[in-house]
């Protein structure tokens, strides 16, 4: 299902608090550079226990653009949103603890992003905290 | 740490911290953790606050490098998330892949993904067991979990060639076919191992010390865990009477019969049962599945290079820790766009700071243990 990103909180809201969609599976994003505008998808799986029915909501957001958080909605998108963020850089309103997760907290760059090589790294970061010239 | 004395006036000097608070620091280098995780603690006296994850220390990028491989290529990568439970996470990717191309694996091929899936979900639980009592001070159960676990690990070897890493499946199917006396083996396997599970029991479910540090530790009830988008053994032990092999079959789990183990209390205690029932129902699957071992190719037709069509597809199936989801895009090239590995461990590990609130800092032992992560599995 793709929706505006206007109304992407309101039908999260709904199918969560009428539809019992109420584990949320995943948050995850996908970037396509390539598009002028709305450079990410942003997804929620969702899964109803009652019914036993798995749903895919998606909207497209521009770079930049921040989205609200369902950490309200589902406790559980908190670490899942700080991983989108941590790879992304999509922010997220409202939500309680907005950091990195996996990389280091003063790491530069979203590793996830296209324009973000394999082998790029955050030279100034390794150099100054482990010493060496490259981590690979 | 500080003491307060009256003649000295620490309070107002910001190095020393408030007497009634202390903040320690479990890991990322402690026996407990299983890997690189550490915890920072807040506690009071023995009485823990609360709890902070602070997890990466194992990130390899696993997303970014698929996007630099083709389909195939990937395959080997995803054995190393999830180290103890490979050929769960093999299995989840191949299935996922089939989805998008819209190919299905054979009959054979099947039941051969189920017996080698169900072994792995036994070996996984071993070593679980295994470190977990360890951790509380039971030093058998480990010897006797790995001895048993070396007869699995064989057959994984004798099969594949590789005991932990094994790369077993390949997209449509499986790579090799069963090696002479296969079927043998694995049903001596379950006559073998059956009567080690009691072993296990006679060790653990009736010890006084076992159920003093396990039962009402780390209590979750059933919505907490779905609030907490918590799967596997942990939501069962809760009650929730939840599987994907039950809920959304694949791989033809809709043909074998077996029960859904669940707890009552969503207590580390009820989690142990839970687990070793699904040990006994897993030999359970193992044994129909190599009875009704159907004749036939292993392999569907799969094109040599792959090459889907545009689109994008979730899978998910029952991995030993949990829900083991894959979502992986296509842009129509060799390389998968994206690929997204929703871990069961990542989001089960985010649980951790709600189970040991009011408990002591022994009990954050076995919290870690009961949740069973694995590190490589929570960074990628």
């Amino acid at each position: 299902m793709v929706v505006d990103p206007s109304i992407a909180y309101e039908v999260l809201q709904i199918l969560h608090n009428d539809e019992s969609y109420d584990y949320c599976v995943d948050v995850t994003a996908v970037h396509y550079p390539k598009r002028e505008k709305q450079e990410f998808d942003l997804i929620w799986i969702l899964y109803s226990f009652a019914q036993n029915e798995r749903i895919r909501v998606k909207t497209q957001i521009t770079d930049g653009a921040t989205v609200k958080s369902v950490v309200g909605l589902w406790p559980t998108a908190n670490w899942l949103e700080r991983e989108v963020y941590d790879m992304f850089g999509i922010k997220f309103e409202g939500h309680p603890d907005l950091r990195r997760i996996l990389l280091p907290e003063d790491w530069k760059g979203f590793p996830l992003r296209k324009e973000h090589g394999i082998k790029q790294q955050d030279q100034a970061w390794v150099q100054a905290n482990l010493g060496i010239q490259s981590g690979q | 740490m500080t003491t307060a004395t009256s003649n000295l006036d620490l309070h107002e000097d910001k190095t020393f911290l408030d007497s009634t608070e202390l903040i320690l620091n479990m890991g990322p280098q402690h026996p407990s953790t299983h890997g690189v995780l550490r915890v920072i603690l807040k506690l009071d006296g023995e009485k823990v606050l609360g709890a902070e994850c602070v997890i990466g220390y194992l990130h390899r990028g696993v997303e970014k490098i698929a996007e630099n491989r083709t389909y195939t290529q990937f395959g080997p990568y995803v054995d190393r998330m999830d180290y103890v439970a490979s050929v769960s996470n093999g299995l989840g990717y191949c299935e996922t892949v089939e989805k998008l191309i819209n190919v299905e694996a054979p009959p054979r091929a099947q039941h051969i993904r189920v017996i080698l899936t169900e072994l792995n979900r036994i070996t996984s639980h071993q070593v679980w067991l295994g470190t977990h009592a360890l951790d509380l001070g039971a030093m058998t159960p480990v010897f006797y979990c790995f001895r048993d676990r070396e007869e699995i690990l064989k057959i994984f070897e004798k099969y594949c060639g590789a005991r932990l890493t094994t790369h077993a499946f390949r997209v449509g199917g499986c790579q090799w076919e069963t090696y002479e006396g296969f079927e043998k083996e694995v049903l001596r396997l379950c006559d073998f191992f059956e009567p080690k599970i009691d072993e296990y029991e006679q060790l653990l479910t009736t010890n006084r010390i076992w159920i003093e540090r396990t039962k009402g530790v780390g209590v979750i009830s059933g919505p907490q865990c779905i609030a907490m988008g918590v799967t596997g053994p942990v939501l069962r032990g809760s009650g929730v009477k939840w599987d994907l092999r039950k809920a959304k079959p694949y791989s033809g789990y809709e043909k074998f019969d077996f029960e859904i183990a669940t707890g009552e209390n969503g207590d580390t205690y009820d989690r142990y049962i839970v687990r070793i029932r699904e040990m006994r129902q897993s030999v359970r699957i193992i044994r129909q599945a190599v009875e009704s071992l159907p004749a036939g190719p292993i392999m569907a037709k799969v094109p040599k290079v792959l090459k889907p069509l545009p689109g994008e597809v979730y899978h998910s199936i029952e991995a030993p820790k949990g829900e083991l989801g894959y979502f992986i895009v296509s842009d129509g090239s060799l390389q998968p766009y994206r690929i997204r590995v929703r871990p069961p461990s990542f989001v089960n590990l985010q649980a951790l700071d709600q189970m040991v609130r009011g408990r002591l800092i022994a009990d954050v032992v076995a919290i870690i243990g009961t949740i069973d992560i694995v590190l490589g599995e929570v960074d990628r």
